[in-house]
């Protein structure tokens, strides 16, 4: 099985680190912190009070442990909470951001000058603590769409803000949600305005560059009714021995027959074969399908991080809504990952769709975790959930903790599971008719993974079958 | 008919990986020529499975002694993906099935593997699918095969028809049909086989390794083996095969502990 590990042990290609001058604030946490962070972002009132309650909340809570992930203790007085490249942050042209940070996002495959964008996609790039470019802004902006770095809409549109911040995922949701509300340095703000389809995917990259730092962002849409949006997040981090953390939360509103639809490519560093170095990632992140007939489609693809924490939900409250979640987690390594979804079924005739498909490879560990709900009033509720798990050698572990809270006796619930192994059998089969081992590995992997996939916005199914070492010629749709 | 056989099998010994005490093949010898039809008959247990295995090179056995010469190659020097390569199929007694990748994509990703080793262009999909169609035609099958996940669900009877359909398009110069009538209705052989007879051509040879007469009414071959103790006892023609129907096993085993 030696040439099918190598397969997928491929190097992190995006460890590089920019070496560039930053505004850092002091280790440690404490309300000081917080004020300064809050004031470094020049934030109005209302905010820094958020914050500090969040923080006071945070300090009376415990790390969560029930997770099937086990690492040493996280040290939150070694980690620095904000890092900033040094330069002016209030940018009108991009001829002002630094060459070396448009540098390192062409290096990441994320051109920002004009003339080299990536046609059809807007991008919000999130370098360390504060956002360094938007590009499309005024072109968004013809439609109504406000599509910008967080803290700029704290600025702009303050009411905005107000009135959707931690509606979704309050500060007190839980330890990691709380770390995030006191201490968020930046992250992206979207609004859809009523019966606005956006022309263009919006999509948000997030680069983590300075050591010892800890990333923590909020992202917030707004799909007011009868509006669509696609939005995408990838990211990335350099290669380092120690253990980054990442804890975001990500707030997503759909009104009336509002849909959002919603991919990640998680690619932070997952660490070297031994296990040493690789980020925590401890992110919340969760839909609310407020209005009726909106929609709400996670789909996420996790191969990075040392540690994935993270459970992509849908809060199904409008009748006729539906949550979607379509999920490939990749452990290689020493890497785990506890992920899957929440799917509260609260509105009549809602629906959710539950597709996760898991991946192990060397001493990787890989845990599904989700939880249907169907509440009392929820009548005529169906989920269907499918989970499949693949291993690829004898190292490596597959879990699934499926939690069902039925409390509607009209709901309808599909489970299905399966385990499999790729096996030397279909190796050699695909090696009879004239594949190397890595392709018949790139097919077996991109055919289980398929499903979820095809969930990908056109670009993006190409970058992800790229991370799983997959040719991807044809083989999406 | 040219002189040096296609494929030269000597003195063949081959253990199952797992346990180097378990010869299985001790020495076994055969030689096929270009545009022959070979069936390899035998009991259960007799090492006829375990040659179409070691000839297309599983991992699951080891080759201790003996020598394959292919086309004027050493055979067991090769990787599996380079005889496939090199024109040899095996079409497998048990097909292995694919989640989530259909037939057409398998084929053509097999076929351009196939033809990049020739240093022919791949093909693409539009070209792929003219390939396709002309072989469909020749062998008289519809589509319905091609947008189904490889394998995935299909009946034992599928899978072996399946097979057969793989065999058309990659165009072997060596097949080896490794029990395919096994689990096949009369109706289905009938079709497997005319399919088989189909791609017959002089510069290519085919083993077929049964358990049954019954396909080699169908599939005529230019010779019978049996194979007993993992070795062949006894070679002839195609009546070899109706006599073994009438006789079974037992008459040729003295035979065999006498060689």
């Amino acid at each position: 099985m030696t040439s099918i590990e190598a397969q997928v042990l491929q190097p992190y290609k995006y460890g590089f680190v920019t070496d560039i001058e930053s505004e850092d604030v002091p280790l440690g946490l404490n309300e000081d912190i917080v004020r300064l962070i809050s004031q470094k972002k020049g934030e109005p009132a209302f905010l820094l009070e958020w914050r500090l309650k969040a923080y006071r909340h945070w300090l009376t809570l415990t790390e969560p442990t029930w997770a099937n992930i086990h690492h040493p203790p996280i040290d939150y007085q070694a980690i620095r909470y904000y890092s900033a490249p040094k330069q002016q942050i209030k940018l009108d042209s991009l001829d002002q951001v630094d060459p070396k940070l448009l540098e390192t996002f062409d290096k990441l495959g994320i051109p920002l000058a004009e003339q080299k964008r990536l046609s059809g996609v807007a991008v919000d790039a999130v370098f360390d603590s504060v956002s360094v470019a938007t590009t499309f802004r005024a072109e968004l902006a013809k439609y109504g769409i406000i599509f910008c770095a967080f803290s700029e809409a704290v600025r702009e549109h303050p009411a905005l803000v107000e009135k959707w911040l931690g509606t979704v995922v309050p500060a007190s949701d839980n330890y990691f949600s709380a770390l995030n509300s006191a201490v968020f340095s930046d992250g992206s703000f979207c609004y859809i305005p009523k019966g606005v389809r956006s022309p263009l995917e919006l999509s948000t990259y997030f680069r983590i560059n300075a050591s010892s730092t800890g990333q923590f962002e909020r992202t917030l849409i707004i799909a007011d009714e009868g509006s669509y949006v696609s939005y995408l997040e990838g990211c990335s981090a350099p290669v380092r021995d120690e253990n980054q953390l990442h804890a975001a939360v990500v707030e997503l509103i759909a009104l009336d027959d509002a849909t959002i639809k919603y991919s990640t490519i998680q690619n932070w560093y997952p660490g070297d074969e031994n296990g040493k170095g690789g980020i925590y990632n401890f992110v919340t992140k969760r839909g609310a399908c407020r209005g009726r007939n909106s929609k709400i489609s996670w789909t996420q693809v996790e191969t990075g991080s040392a540690i994935t924490w993270k459970y992509p939900g849908c809060i199904l409250q409008g009748d006729n809504s539906i949550g979607e979640f379509y999920s490939v987690a990749v452990t290689n390594n020493r890497q785990q990952a506890d992920t899957g979804t929440k799917m509260i079924h609260m509105g009549k005739n809602t629906r959710s769709t539950i597709i996760s498909k898991g991946i192990s490879a060397g001493h990787g560990q890989n845990t599904y975790r989700g939880l249907v709900k169907i509440l009392k009033g929820a009548e005529d509720a169906r989920n269907y959930s499918q989970c499949d798990s693949m291993l690829i050698g004898d190292q490596c572990g597959a879990h699934t903790f499926p939690y069902i809270d039925v409390r509607n006796s009209s709901a309808i619930m599909e489970h299905e599971a399966s385990t499999s192994k790729i096996g030397e059998d279909q190796i050699f089969y695909c090696k009879q008719r004239g594949l190397s081992a890595e392709d018949a590995v790139s097919l077996i992997v991109n055919g289980f993974c398929k499903e979820v996939f095809k969930e990908l916005p056109m670009e993006f199914a190409v970058e992800a079958q790229n991370l799983l070492g997959i040719s991807l010629e044809g083989s999406v749709g | 008919m040219s002189a040096t056989p296609m494929l030269e099998i000597k003195g063949l010994k081959a253990t199952v990986t797992t346990d180097a005490k378990n010869e299985i093949l001790k020495g076994l010898d055969l030689s096929v020529r270009a545009g022959e039809v070979h069936a390899i008959m035998g009991p259960n247990g007799s090492g006829k499975s375990t040659l179409a295995a070691v000839l297309a090179g599983h991992p699951a056995y080891t080759v201790t002694g003996g020598t394959v010469s292919y086309r004027g190659k050493d055979l067991l020097e090769m990787s599996p993906e380079d005889r496939a390569r090199e024109g040899v199929f095996l079409a497998f007694q048990y097909p292995v099935a694919i989640r989530g990748i259909t037939n057409s994509y398998f084929l053509r990703s097999a076929l351009n593997a196939i033809r990049k080793h020739r240093g022919q262009e791949e093909l693409d999909p539009l070209d792929f699918l003219q390939v396709l169609e002309t072989k469909l035609k020749q062998i008289g099958w519809d589509d319905s095969f091609l947008n189904r996940a490889v394998n995935d669900g299909f009946s034992g009877g599928e899978k072996k028809r399946n097979e057969i359909l793989q065999m058309a398009i990659l165009e072997p110069t060596l097949a080896i049909l490794d029990e395919t009538d096994s689990g096949l209705d009369i109706d289905a052989l009938k079709t497997v086989a005319e399919a088989v007879n189909a791609l017959r051509r002089p510069d290519r040879a085919t083993v077929v390794v049964t358990h049954y007469q019954r396909l080699l009414n169908y599939i005529v071959p230019d010779r019978v083996h049996v194979l007993a103790g993992g070795r062949i006892v006894k070679s002839g023609g195609k009546e070899l095969a109706l006599e073994l129907e009438a006789k079974g096993y037992d008459w040729i085993k003295p035979e065999a502990v006498a060689v």
